[in-house]
């Protein structure tokens, strides 16, 4: 049962919200980063949908630009040198990459929120957590300070604080990383955004407190109906969690589709690739058979497919030409020269 | 909070006993007669001689010599100069200008030195930038005596806005020696503030609190500001120990009567026991400030109150 | 660290994040070198550093003239073709003095600015590594020489102890005022380099002490201390002049840039030059050592720039 979303303003920045599009729409994204040494090129492509209530989950490993990704949607890229050079991003139908950054501004925190990886860092030290959340309330919305400061314990108490009212005058340093990551959930979801991005959240916890994270992110997310956006490099949480799955390689998208559907039948070798590389209980091989190879240079990308100097399956043409998108079922993207044989050579394994 | 402030308390006290006791050490065990050493080329007669000696405790062991001493300046006596007249009175009648002098420099440099950081930092590599990076590289070059007399010769000479010397026009006078005391200070502060904020803008709570959807404004005027003051917070403990080093020059260059110019005139008239007494007065206020400033930095810094 | 750290995760890229200097020496100094010979600054303030050093070591490369021979006949004359910095009180040719004076700045500059760093590094390691009551001990007493300030203490020092006051004893107290602060950076940095894995390791494998301290510690943690230590040669030149200027510092007949300003002051009108040539050259001096350190700091903490 999706509840639903909070009132939404009707515009944005002038322009009208669509109340039939999609909660975000990113098509062909590109974001390129201008340094000493040549141009990054971080994000080469990146297409995705998030409807209401929803769960994609963009996997890739360090350097894949999905971080990038997500940072462009929020507009919160460090310009220069990183420089947004396609693409769109719409949000409930209103085109967000030209808008002016005062109203890019009211979007963020308010709208779409998000959370980062290592609490500790992400949260100023020298301010109590109350405050800090509070201050939500305080910029966005003019409440006075000591009403602030009510919402603030009471979102602490939905995120599952332990006396959330002592607590909340005390410093981020003073808590355990997963109570960190509450207070974080908390401060993104104070004006209950439509969207929250969460950038690895659960990546520096311990795997008990994983598990925490990951169901609390959930029954929030079942109480407002708010898409999540979940980037990460854990294959079982995006197994678990997500609906969808966009894999992430060199800045690309290489495999895109219902998670389940991808998990089961993987069409690209990078994918199949990370899950041989991971432990598992229910499946008995010998040996773990990680990727070969290094995740590539992104000054100088390989021509053609990306993944190709990693890749078992990789023959002449890929080095020639990109792969095309192919669609092995319906909703499904697959950016490998040989998806039917990989796909196949899987399914019989 | 209360546990950190013991744990200092329990350093300082050590240490401002050893500080006190190396300085007295210093002027009164070394071999040979200390009062022939502070009297310089003075001829004294006996008479005088045996009273200083008598005074300082001479004739007793190091320690209770010590112990005498400071049991002496705990009760404001710190000691004579060669004609009777005691320090202490000297002190109070000059320390009121010094005061009003460093306060001066004290805004002057922690006002512009902030702003100047501040801006140099957030606009990293700017125009801004470069100039006040090589500004303060120039101030901090240029000894504070050239300084002092440069600024004596051009602005108070040639264009006459200020007052050269002495303290008769009031306030304006303290202005331009103000100034230059400040000077090197001021550098100082303007580029630890800068590095500062250079630093904590690339922090991963400023990316937060962009995300967050809070102004510009905000996110570099309290977010980054309150953490890029506390390495400054910091320098201000020491650099009060060479606010007082530059008084003695800036007083000496600008005949300003206050305390420091008092020490260049003991050094001068050599009158010993005068320096040693002011400068062990101002030791123990370059301690007590010292041990403020390390509250003051665990008022700003949460995470240093549980070390 | 929580476990999640220690397991290597199969999809991240293979080098670690910290990778120790030690490991790659080469890599951090030699990447640093390059960087500097491209930078202006470093090249400016390299050149004028050696043409103090040469001033100091062979003055009579830039002048023939003894700055000792006086002829009170010219006194106080103006610059002029036969005395480019005219002459002072005694008649000595100006541009001789100040090019002798460099030959005083430099040398206690380097001597006590080497020695502090000697001392500093080696008892901020220990304190630093070992920790506990040797860094307690030595944290103390750094805190009692730091407690005093630098000019008021060589006041104090240099009045009444020493009787004759010299290259020697003017240095002696610079090195023993300047040394807490050294100390207290080398101590910090040895602290935080410490608690690098790769150190655990290294205890691990049962590798000594000092071998650990030598090898893997200090040539991570010498970088802010370089740094500093170049900076200081530049603090250190303007405090022994401003010890000279007082009157507290070398004596005639040295010839010191500091002292020949100090008998400047009451002149400075009728006679400005006897304050600008030595203000001049120890401003610049000091700022080519402070720029030096500043190009210094650029290459060997790439965070900063």
């Amino acid at each position: 049962m999706v509840a639903p979303v909070s009132v939404v303003t009707d515009q944005i920045g002038g322009r009208p919200v669509d109340p039939n599009a999609p909660l975000l729409v990113v098509d062909d994204l590109h974001v390129e980063f201008r340094i000493e040494a040549g141009t990054v090129r971080a994000v080469n492509g990146l297409s995705y949908r998030l409807d209401r209530g929803r769960t994609v989950a963009i996997l890739g490993e360090s350097g894949s630009g999905k971080s990038v990704g997500a940072q462009a949607v929020m507009g919160i890229i460090d310009s220069p040198p990183g420089f947004v050079t396609g693409g769109s991003v719409r949000f409930r139908g209103v085109e967000l990459l030209d808008l002016p950054e005062a109203d890019r501004r009211r979007v963020r925190g308010n709208r779409i929120a998000m959370i980062f990886q290592d609490a500790l860092t992400a949260l100023n030290p020298v301010f109590p957590v109350g405050w800090q959340i509070a201050e939500m309330f305080r910029v966005h919305r003019g409440v006075s300070r000591k009403k602030a400061g009510e919402r603030a314990i009471a979102l602490m108490e939905r995120v599952k604080i332990p006396s959330a009212r002592e607590r909340a005058d005390s410093y981020p340093h003073e808590f355990s990383g997963g109570m960190r990551q509450r207070v974080m959930i908390a401060m993104a979801l104070s004006l209950d955004p439509d969207i929250l991005i969460a950038d690895e959240p659960t990546t520096a916890l311990d795997v008990t407190v994983q598990a925490q994270i990951m169901n609390l992110l959930a029954e929030l997310q079942g109480q407002t109906g708010m898409g999540l956006i979940l980037i990460t490099h854990d294959l079982g949480v995006v197994a678990e969690v997500a609906d969808e799955v966009v894999v992430m390689y060199a800045g690309r998208e290489v495999e895109k589709g219902d998670s389940l559907a991808v998990y089961h039948r993987p069409a690209h070798p990078y994918t199949i690739g990370l899950m041989d590389s991971l432990p598992r209980r229910d499946v008995h091989t010998e040996r773990l058979r990680p990727i070969t190879g290094s995740p590539p240079d992104l000054l100088a990308i390989p021509s053609g497919c990306a993944f190709r100097p990693r890749c078992p399956y990789a023959r002449e043409i890929c080095a020639e030409a990109e792969p095309p998108t192919a669609e092995p079922e319906r909703g499904r993207v697959s950016a490998c020269h040989f998806w039917e044989e990989v796909q196949r050579e899987r399914a019989g394994t | 909070m209360g546990r950190y402030l013991i744990r200092r308390l329990l350093q300082f006290i050590p240490v401002f006993f050893g500080a006190t006791l190396l300085i007295f050490v210093m002027v009164w065990a070394i071999p040979g007669d200390p009062i022939a050493a502070l009297a310089g080329d003075r001829v004294l007669p006996d008479q005088v001689l045996d009273e200083i000696r008598d005074q300082y405790h001479l004739d007793d062991p190091l320690l209770v010599q010590y112990a005498k001493y400071m049991g002496d300046v705990f009760q404001g006596d710190f000691g004579e100069d060669f004609r009777g007249r005691p320090v202490w009175d000297l002190m109070a009648q000059r320390l009121p200008i010094t005061i009003r002098l460093a306060l001066l420099a004290f805004g002057f440099e922690l006002v512009l030195g902030v702003i100047a950081g501040i801006v140099a930092g957030v606009r990293k590599g700017g125009f801004m930038d470069n100039l006040v990076l090589i500004s303060t590289l120039v101030v901090i070059a240029i000894p504070i005596f050239v300084l002092g007399f440069l600024a004596q010769l051009l602005i108070g000479v040639q264009f006459g806005w200020f007052p050269v010397s002495g303290i008769q026009r009031g306030f304006m006078s303290y202005v331009l020696p103000a100034m230059v005391l400040g000077s090197v200070s001021l550098a100082y502060i303007a580029r630890l503030t800068r590095t500062s904020i250079v630093e904590n803008l690339r922090a991963d709570y400023v990316r937060t609190a962009t995300a967050k959807g809070l102004p510009r404004r905000r996110v570099v005027g309290i977010h980054t500001f309150r953490n890029s003051m506390i390495p400054v917070v910091t320098f201000l403990a020491i650099d009060l120990g060479a606010l007082m080093g530059g008084a003695i020059i800036t007083e000496t260059i600008f005949n300003i009567p206050g305390i420091g110019r008092a020490v260049f005139e003991g050094v001068q008239r050599q009158e010993g026991t005068v320096v040693v007494g002011i400068v062990t007065f101002l030791v123990l206020i370059y301690m007590i400030a010292n041990l403020l400033v390390d509250v003051l930095y665990a008022v700003l810094d949460p995470r240093i109150r549980y070390e | 660290m929580s476990e999640r750290e220690r397991v290597p995760d199969p999809l991240a890229p293979g080098a670690a994040e910290a990778e120790p200097v030690g490991g790659r020496e080469g890599g951090l100094y030699a990447d640093a070198w390059r960087q500097l010979r491209r930078r202006p600054i470093f090249v400016i303030s390299g050149v004028l550093i050696l043409i103090l050093i040469t001033m100091a070591l062979f003055p009579s490369l830039f002048t023939r003239i003894d700055p000792r021979a006086c002829n009170l006949a010219d006194s106080l004359l103006r610059p002029s073709s036969e005395h480019w910095f005219g002459t002072d009180v005694q008649g000595c040719d100006y541009y001789a003095r100040t090019i002798h004076g460099a030959r005083v700045s430099i040398s206690i500059g380097i001597l006590v600015t080497v020695s502090s760093t000697f001392i500093a590094v080696v008892f901020g390691s220990i304190a630093g590594y070992y920790g506990g009551l040797v860094d307690t001990i030595i944290a103390r007493i750094t805190d009692v020489w730091f407690a005093i300030p630098t000019i008021l203490g060589g006041i104090v020092i240099l009045r009444s102890i020493f009787s004759e006051r010299g290259l020697f004893q003017v240095s002696l107290v610079l090195i023993v005022l300047g040394w807490p602060t050294m100390l207290r950076l080398a101590r910090s940095a040895v602290m935080s380099v410490k608690e690098m894995d790769y150190v655990d390791s290294a205890r691990a494998l049962g590798v000594r002490d000092f071998r650990i301290i030598r090898r893997h510690i200090l040539p991570n943690a010498i970088a802010p201390v370089v740094v500093y230590a170049t900076i200081t040669v530049g603090v250190i030149i303007s405090a022994e002049a401003a010890l000279s200027f007082l009157g507290v510092g070398l004596q005639l007949p040295a010839i010191s840039w500091g002292l020949m300003i100090s008998v400047a002051q009451n002149r400075i009108l009728t006679a400005p030059h006897l304050l600008l040539f030595p203000g001049l050259f120890l401003s610049v001096t000091v700022f080519s050592f402070i720029l030096m350190g500043d190009a210094l700091r650029d290459a060997l903490d790439p965070r900063l720039r």
